[in-house]
């Protein structure tokens, strides 16, 4: 039987004039995850510890937390590959709602905000809307953001702004104006097109190790900056 | 108190297409979900959506009546063939709304949705997006409802159906980021909350499969239909029981035993890896029985290593990153420890093919319904369908029941009652609670529901399974909530389902043990044989404070395909 141990930082906004760190001891054998051991903890020894949670895969970004100093999935991280030493914090730089659960209220508003479906003008054919492999292939990228927060809390741009959409709801941008069957022009161009926007990214590409799905939002934001000038000022669309 | 037209419990993809469905019919709709909607189990379905669509080279002359008719078959001949008829008519179209709302299928190179052959069925039919469909498609959804937006409750735990003088009339929820409890009025309901694989330790599904809906509705009278009939899926990670796509297998994986054999060469000769669920699982647990297992242990391989690494990262990414992160196994290089794991409830709320369940103003969809469309035994790809097809049309259904002016007006006091309902309970948990300790429960009753109802069955197991269930019932009567109130209080909801699963557990078990011979999924080493004469009907199991279910039953609604032995 071997035994992890977890630091984990705690903060109730409603009762706590400041966060403090609880240690907890975990038996585990052969293996455990990061969530597991949460678990753990919340059924056998302080019950009001919280936490997000729910595919335990990988696929649902629920439980994107700050582990060992980096963005990591408590679902997704093994206890043994630290020696069973573990640090966990929430998403630093995002506002709590108690212990590990990180507040995204202006994470989806931001998403909401850039319009993140398929705009269409056309009438719908009768069946698929055709599209090649190329063309779809393009998408293979953002199309597997899990909307986990991991970039929007590792970018210094967001910290230094309140107001900057930040890269996942860049990167869903992108997502929707590099699709062949999107026929947005002026739709969704403004909210991207601004100060707020694209421009805010400075390629510090944090989000690119942040992101716990190995994807690159930095090269979607400067796609967007190049299709915005040459949407606005040269007048070329698709 | 909130009210809103119409009140949909769940954003997964049945609740959500429901929702969409509803609010273009010009609804006030609104969606409480425990986590965000992209957060949904639906979002890990993998391997694909299946529909006639005929754009395969091998399916040419693929039709809804020939998938119609896989689903029959692989139901063991217990699914309702209209139900199914309707579900595979309905099935090209609501894939064309998917893709046209977004949805990234992979493509062929003419620019039609690709298709990929699926277990039992007898033309490529699956559509899909690599191996990460269920995430697709849960996206675009996610997406429309922003689009017209649609109300969401999101981290809303929902506790309880309201309901008076017959008629459902909304829902008690918990509000787990603000705190507090709040009364939700609407003329109807949709519930739409998934499976129930976390009654058993050795499931595929999200920690927040519960079966909380089904739990609901069971409670307040509304049938559950077919319980015993629960998925086992052929590969799920040894260790974790996650889930590797059926995709594997259709892309043209192997599955192999200690010998080195394709042993499913055995047991269907003619379909071999892509064998119906039930049959595959079975063959892999008797080969595990009878000690081919990989080095006498309880696991065999996939093997996907012929397929290639190029192969892989284009149809299989998503599969090979869950091996390597969760099993430190890459399957480009070596092949992939599964275990059959629990993975889908035939058996659900009671509904007829428009999501309306026997209690006027409840609709339920998706995994937690059971129409039945899958009978004995789901197909892969049928899951996804299901959720889209009949999310929409309960959608359409609510929508047209409150036109009609059915569901009465008022309700502040309904609403009152209700919400103090619900505070009584909390309260006596935490206070006069009779000292069980919740999490006792649960680590035994998956225990319980893994070994005595799992892949084979028989009369001794399974009484003595249902005994254990029964106390565990009594037990979870006195479970002791140890911290009420505040927000993000996962005891509290931990707490509260518990008692729901218990009986989810109790009614899987007691149609179980009724049901004496072996269909689909429903395998008894004591009946091997399928037993029409007896047992070609649904099983009903009502709600009793005390004990098993009331168990009833009701006919199978027949019609083209008449009952055959099954080979493949």
């Amino acid at each position: 039987m071997a035994e992890a141990r977890l630091r984990i930082k705690r903060f109730d906004p409603a009762t706590d004039t400041a966060p403090r760190w609880d240690q907890f001891t975990v038996p585990y054998e052969g293996s455990m995850t990061v969530l597991e051991a949460l678990f753990a903890i919340q059924e056998r020894q302080d019950g009001t510890l919280c936490f997000r949670y729910c595919c335990r895969a990988a696929v649902c970004g629920s439980c994107a937390m700050y582990i060992n100093g980096r963005y990591r999935l408590a679902c997704q991280t093994n206890v043994t590959h630290f020696g069973g030493d573990i640090v966990v914090e929430p998403m630093p730089h995002v506002p709590v709602v108690k212990d590990l659960v990180s507040d995204m209220a202006d994470f989806f508003a931001k998403y909401e905000y850039i319009k993140p479906w398929l705009i269409r003008n056309s009438e719908e054919p009768e069946k698929e809307i055709p599209q090649s492999p190329a063309d779809r292939q393009k998408l293979d990228m953002p199309i597997d953001c899990i909307l986990c927060g991991s970039c929007y809390s590792s970018c210094p741009s967001v910290w230094g702004s309140e107001n900057y959409l930040g890269p996942a709801a860049l990167l869903k941008a992108y997502r929707f104006e590099i699709d062949s069957r999107d026929e947005a022009r002026k739709e969704r161009l403004p909210f991207f097109d601004n100060e707020f926007g694209a421009y805010r990214c400075h390629t510090i590409t944090n989000c690119i190790e942040a992101c716990p799905k190995e994807l690159n939002p930095t090269e979607g934001i400067q796609w967007l900056k190049g299709a915005a000038v040459r949407r606005r000022i040269l007048g070329r669309w698709k | 108190m909130k009210k809103h037209q119409l009140v949909i419990v769940g954003g997964g993809l049945a609740g959500l297409r429901a929702a969409v469905e509803a609010k273009d019919e010009g609804l006030d709709v609104a969606i409480l979900s425990q986590v965000h909607p992209g957060r949904s189990h639906s979002g890990a379905a993998q391997g694909g959506i299946n529909a006639a669509l005929a754009n395969n080279p091998d399916s040419a002359d693929d039709t809804p009546e020939k998938h119609a008719f896989d689903t029959v078959k692989g139901s063991d001949y217990l699914a309702d063939q209209d139900a199914a008829a309707q579900m595979t008519a309905d099935a090209p179209g609501v894939i064309f709304d998917m893709e046209h709302w977004g949805c990234p299928f992979s493509r062929y190179d003419d620019g039609r949705i690709a298709q990929r052959p699926f277990g039992g069925a007898g033309y490529p039919r699956t559509c899909y997006g690599a191996d990460k469909t269920g995430h697709y498609l849960l996206h675009a959804l996610v997406e429309q409802s922003y689009k017209r937006g649609i109300t969401m409750y999101i981290e809303w735990f929902v506790t309880d159906l309201i309901v008076a003088d017959g008629v459902c009339r909304g829902v008690v929820a918990y509000d787990m980021t603000k705190g507090g409890f709040e009364a939700f009025l609407g003329d109807a309901v949709v519930v739409a909350t998934g499976g129930a694989g976390r009654t058993y330790s050795n499931t595929t599904n999200a920690i927040i499969s519960t079966g909380l809906g089904m739990a609901m509705a069971y409670r307040v009278g509304v049938p559950l239909k077919d319980m015993e009939f629960v998925q086992f899926h052929p590969t799920g990670l040894y260790t974790t029981n996650i889930l590797m796509t059926e995709g594997c297998r259709g892309e043209g994986g192997y599955l192999i035993n200690d010998l080195g054999e394709r042993f499913m060469e055995k047991y269907a000769p003619k379909a071999m890896e892509l064998a119906p669920r039930d049959i595959t699982s079975r063959s892999i647990w008797t080969e595990i029985l009878e000690g081919r297992g990989i080095g006498g242990k309880d696991y065999v391989y996939l093997d996907l290593r012929h397929l290639g690494e190029a192969k892989i990262a284009e149809k299989l990414p998503g599969i090979r990153d869950l091996a390597i992160h969760f099993e430190g196994v890459d399957p480009v290089h070596e092949p992939v420890p599964i275990v059959p794991s629990q993975h889908y409830s035939m058996g659900g709320i009671d509904t007829d093919v428009d999501g309306a369940s026997p209690l006027p103003g409840l609709y339920a969809a998706g995994e937690c319904a059971c129409v039945s469309v899958h009978g004995a035994n789901r197909l892969g790809g049928n899951s996804l369908l299901e959720t889209i097809v009949f999310g929409k049309r309960s959608g359409a259904a609510a929508a047209k029941y409150i036109a009609g002016g059915q569901a009465p007006a008022g309700g502040d006091k309904l609403a009152g009652d209700a919400l103090a309902g619900v505070q009584a309970r909390i309260d006596a948990m935490v206070k006069t609670g009779g000292g069980e300790d919740p999490y006792a429960v649960r680590a035994e009753m998956i225990d319980i529901m893994k070994l005595h109802f799992g892949i084979f069955r028989d009369q001794a197991q399974m009484q003595e399974g249902l005994d254990k269930l029964l106390a565990l019932k009594e037990r979870a009567a006195k479970i002791t909530l140890r911290n009420a109130g505040g927000v993000f209080n996962l005891d509290m909801i931990r707490t509260y389902e518990l008692p729901g699963m218990v009986e989810i557990a109790v009614a899987i078990a007691a149609g179980a043990l009724q049901r004496t011979e072996s269909r689909g999924s429903h395998s008894r080493t004591d009946f091997k044989e399928r037993d029409d004469e007896n047992w070609l009907k649904h099983t009903l199991a009502f709600y009793q404070a005390e004990g098993p279910p009331r168990l009833d039953s009701k006919p199978v609604t027949l019609g083209t395909y008449e009952p055959q032995e099954r080979k493949y």
